[in-house]
């Protein structure tokens, strides 16, 4: 494994990390009805962090500190479980393929996703933003603790959404991985964690009207030249991205530099949430398809199980202390 | 008693014949329309579309009945309809319709649809709900409505299924002014409607999507299932475009709306 490892390693070359250089020259070959072509199997699985490290205070890494900083990431996440415990048969992530580093990831010498503000941190919140923080702290309390129902449960654990899905389109931690295909006046894009998917309409048709609330928001797209510009409103709020409400607006920016590289760019736009907007920017790699069917919802034996637990351990619990009471 | 049981017999030797005639009619006039071609030159298959039938009721013929959920009255009666399966009646093995029958009669306990489970193949194509195609050279994507389900059609690079899926794997080809899509590799759970009707995991479903005037296709149907049935039969329907300028995909992400159904009775309970 070890050795694999350094193999991904060494695959850091120089090509990938000049791919903002090679842009101006670079275009994208076309669909038969013209536009820019993006379609294939793509992933955005990056070991680069959203926010810079509060140590780190430069924008971008030098090779050597980049390779520095991904060995000790895929450190890190093949040590989240301690070898042979139960918890590590189950979430084992390097013995089932699931971390990043066994499959494509995307690199990038940035320390960090956000590129503005120049700080690569995500500007302070409103005092509307506290409010409706506050808000959902006393929500989830009222719903109880994760394992009282379904609903006090996490989103993801839910099979409802994933990280992934945005947007703006995130890592997933793992199944980072999206199929554009394009037709005339649309674009497609699926995400294939819950075979979650836009159909991106290019018309210049408007957005609907305030009442209609989507967890992934309703987008509405455009090309700007070689880049494919996404405006995403009408979220429903329910999944906060960073802490966004139902008032975020993003923007998202597509750009193929390179065969094997979009450029990514994604504004976060919420004034009940943040002080300003902010961006951030990955470059997404192409990755080998195909994407296979990832039925969550229908395979929630993890949900069930849990809650099931839960029940038998308070059943348990109050057995025994009617045990104790009688004694 | 006995009157009524000849009167439906009589309403269903009339309905099979009437959608001999219309079948006939529909058979001779299909060939003279040549779709639009894409910018690669196939017949263009665009668009959102969707069945206007009661198909997703039940694919046989069948009469008006109360709604199976009591609440909804006659918000949710079951319309009637002629029937989607030509000759009438599905050929299911005497076991297999016995299943059928215990499944129509615990439905509200067991139609996968009412779990917001992926609905499978071909039902997805005419629940009551738009599909949108998006096609290109390499994938026809179809985007359904119902909880997000979506299907990948291989034109290009086609391989066997790698496993069993709800949806199964799609391998597609153009003849004529034909979009033929083979499908195999289905897990044994999805429904073919909410009346019980269903398949194994033997399954294979071979489309036909032919454009028959510029907003409405003609969907055919041929299916297999050895495990099931005695022989290869086939449905079909027609299906027409969402023609609204705004149309399009909606989120039916029906997972939070069965979570009390599904999880309920494990809810922690007030002391």
């Amino acid at each position: 494994m070890t050795r694999y490892l350094f193999g991904v390693l060494a695959f850091v070359t120089a090509a990938s990390l000049t791919v903002t250089a090679q842009a101006p020259t670079y275009r994208a070959p076309r669909t038969p009805d013209g536009q820019p072509d993006l379609q294939g199997f793509w992933t955005n699985a990056t070991y680069t962090p959203l926010e810079r490290p509060q140590n780190v205070t430069k924008e971008f890494y030098t090779p050597a500190e980049a390779e520095a900083a991904i060995k000790l990431a895929i450190a890190r996440e093949a040590a989240q479980t301690e070898p042979g415990t139960t918890a590590d048969v189950h979430y084992d992530f390097s013995q089932f393929g699931l971390d990043r580093s066994q499959s494509k990831f995307t690199r990038s010498l940035r320390t960090s996703l956000i590129v503005d503000p120049p700080n690569g941190r995500i500007p302070p919140t409103t005092a509307e933003g506290k409010r409706r923080i506050a808000e959902r702290e006393a929500e989830a309390k009222r719903l109880g603790g994760r394992w009282d129902s379904a609903e006090s449960n996490q989103l993801d654990d839910r099979c409802l959404i994933m990280a992934g899905a945005g947007p703006p389109m995130m890592d997933a931690a793992y199944n980072s991985n999206y199929q554009i295909v394009q037709a005339p006046g649309y674009v497609m894009i699926l995400t294939e964690m819950i075979h979650d998917v836009r159909v991106i309409p290019l018309d210049g048709r408007p957005q609907p009207p305030s009442t209609v609330r989507q967890w992934m928001g309703v987008s509405r797209g455009r090309w700007d030249g070689e880049t494919l510009v996404v405006e995403t409103t009408n979220f429903n709020g329910k999944n906060p991205f960073r802490g966004s409400t139902d008032r975020l607006r993003v923007t998202e920016r597509f750009t193929r530099v390179a065969d094997d590289t979009i450029r990514y760019t994604f504004t976060v736009d919420d004034e009940a949430m943040w002080t300003r907007p902010w961006t951030g920017e990955v470059p997404i790699v192409k990755t080998n398809g195909p994407i296979f069917e990832h039925a969550c919802h229908e395979g929630n034996y993890g949900l069930y199980n849990t809650l099931v637990g839960a029940r038998l351990e308070e059943k348990r619990a109050a057995d025994e202390a009617a045990k104790k009471g009688s004694k | 008693m006995r009157n009524r049981c000849l009167t439906t017999g009589n309403v269903v030797a009339a309905a099979s014949a009437g959608l001999l005639l219309l079948a006939t009619l529909a058979a001779a006039q299909a060939p003279a329309y040549r779709a639009p071609r894409a910018p690669d030159g196939k017949p263009n298959l665009n668009g959102i579309w969707q069945a206007m039938n009661t198909a997703h009721w039940d694919i046989e013929a069948h009469s008006s009945a109360p709604s199976p959920a009591r609440e909804l009255g006659a918000a949710g009666a079951v319309p009637a309809g002629l029937g989607v399966v030509e000759g009438g009646s599905i050929p299911y093995t005497p076991e297999a319709l016995a299943k059928r029958n215990e499944n129509r009669a615990n439905r509200l306990k067991l139609d996968p649809e009412v779990k917001c489970y992926l609905p499978g193949v071909p039902r997805a194509t005419y629940m009551p709900y738009p599909f949108q195609i998006i096609q290109s050279q390499k994938h026809v994507m179809m985007v359904h409505e119902y909880a997000g389900a979506l299907r990948t059609i291989y034109m290009t690079e086609q391989t066997e299924a790698p496993a069993d899926s709800w949806m199964g794997w799609s391998n597609g080809r153009w003849e004529g002014e034909t979009l033929v899509v083979d499908t195999k590799g289905f897990n044994d759970l999805s429904w073919f409607d909410r009346a019980g009707n269903f398949h194994s995991d033997a399954l294979h479903v071979v489309e036909r999507f032919t454009a028959r005037s510029p907003d409405t296709l003609n969907y055919e149907v041929t299916i297999e299932d050895p495990k099931v049935f005695t022989r290869p039969w086939k449905m079909s329907m027609p299906l027409y475009r969402r023609v609204e300028p705004n149309a399009q995909i909606m989120e039916l992400r029906c997972v939070e709306f069965v979570e009390d159904l599904l999880y309920g009775h494990l809810r922690k309970q007030p002391k």
